[in-house]
């Protein structure tokens, strides 16, 4: 025989931690209308989708919520936030779920691009020598080969520049040749540019990995840099 | 930055932004001219952390500022949906190393489909990993698109795209203006 859920009776951790650490979220302000659902490309995917989800939150499924795979094939990419008429922040609660995984059970490709960026400052794990290598090289063949850019300049910690750049680290370190097409353009217009050699990627997998503690790390390392180091005044993202 | 409260003294803008100025200021002279008779067709992803999440509005227009600028208004074609209601590519939040590539490509169909139904041969993805994703999907469910950083498009515009700098160029570009 079927028995009525006792709302008040219902324990709720992860609801209750989710809103401690996160109080604009307002999870209990769902109308289960679905507009986050309907919108969502990962919806049904592991049999989930977002409604279904925050539903579980709120009925204290937490064990299940904790150890869904789901959270790790939504991206966060805040469609449904933005749909939702209510403003219920589902991206945070995915953010809470990926924060609250045991860090050694997390994808091992996430947490390995976060650890290597913590320890060299790009997420594909080059040391900076190496970064600095391939972009001396790769500057070095275009001025040799093409005669508009002789004069290219490209510098790595050039103190005073105007612009710091951070460019993926896939760039310099699986297809260095895609570097040149930016440098010729930044050329053009005559930018004072430089890259920095501290945490000098573009990307960030601590953010993907709801490592909090990795993620402000890199964040400090390179701003720390750029305003002691470098002084520059402004810090462009290539994407 | 915001989100530890880490006091810093620059400010902080995308390349996509400064493209748009340098564009608007004439500093940056680039125009569709080599496209006209070529009438190639482009579209966009409009990556959901500096569309959506970040610049909203002002980034979806810089952008389709910046590529008809390059491409043409006429050889520009829109996802259905796009700018801060665009899907989200699939590529996402660390979703290209999260080891479960049969749900990312699921989800992936969402802009596959959105990106055949434009019929453009190139999609301009100003984002690693959104570039890295649609190439996947492309291949996966067998598109005939190729991806583009907009630098490439850029630079074949004015003229100065090197011989190796062509890798994700079609044939149909691959040798042009050599």
């Amino acid at each position: 025989m079927t028995s009525p859920i006792e709302l008040d009776e219902l324990d709720c951790d992860f609801k209750e931690s989710v809103q401690e650490s996160t109080p604009e979220a307002n999870l209990d302000l769902c109308l289960t209308c679905g507009a986050c659902t309907g919108g969502c490309p990962a919806s049904e995917l592991l049999d989930m989708d977002p409604r279904k989800l925050l539903r579980m939150v709120l009925l204290g499924m937490d064990d299940e919520v904790r150890k869904t795979p789901w959270a790790w094939v939504c991206t966060m990419c805040a469609r449904c936030f933005k749909a939702c008429p209510m403003k219920i922040n589902i991206p945070k609660l995915v953010y809470s779920i990926r924060k609250s995984w045991p860090r050694d059970k997390a994808p091992k490709g996430i947490r390995g691009s976060c650890d290597q960026h913590i320890r060299t400052g790009n997420a594909m794990g080059v040391p900076s020598k190496d970064f600095i290598w391939v972009v001396e090289d790769v500057a070095e063949e275009i001025r040799e080969n093409d005669p508009k850019f002789k004069d290219l300049q490209v510098t790595v910690d050039r103190k005073e520049a105007h612009f710091v750049i951070n460019q993926n680290s896939r760039e310099p370190v699986t297809e260095p040749d895609e570097l040149g097409p930016l440098w010729k353009i930044l050329h053009t217009v005559g930018a004072d540019w430089t890259y920095p050699s501290v945490m000098w990627a573009g990307e960030n997998y601590c953010l993907f990995l709801a490592d909090e503690e990795g993620w402000k790390y890199i964040l400090e390392e390179f701003v720390y840099h750029i305003d002691n180091n470098l002084g520059a005044t402004v810090v462009v993202n290539t994407e | 930055m915001q989100k530890f409260n880490i006091p810093h003294n620059f400010e902080f803008t995308s390349i996509i932004t400064l493209y748009a100025q340098w564009i608007k200021e004439g500093k940056l002279k680039v125009n569709s001219d080599w496209n006209r008779d070529l009438k190639i067709k482009f579209t966009l992803q409009d990556p959901c952390n500096i569309v959506r999440k970040t610049w909203g509005e002002k980034m979806a227009d810089d952008l389709r500022f910046v590529i008809k600028t390059v491409v043409g208004e006429k050889n520009f074609v829109d996802m259905i949906p796009c700018g801060t209601n665009n899907f989200c590519c699939g590529g996402g939040g660390g979703a290209l190393q999260a080891g479960l590539p049969e749900q990312r490509r699921a989800y992936g169909k969402v802009k596959f489909d959105q990106i055949m139904k434009t019929g453009a041969n190139y999609v301009f993805a100003p984002c690693h990993n959104c570039h890295g994703q649609m190439e996947d999907i492309g291949e996966f469910y067998g598109g005939n698109y190729h991806v583009v950083h907009i630098w490439t498009i850029m630079c074949l515009a004015m003229g100065m795209l090197g011989e190796n700098e062509r890798s994700y160029l079609g044939p149909d570009l691959a040798e042009f203006g050599l």
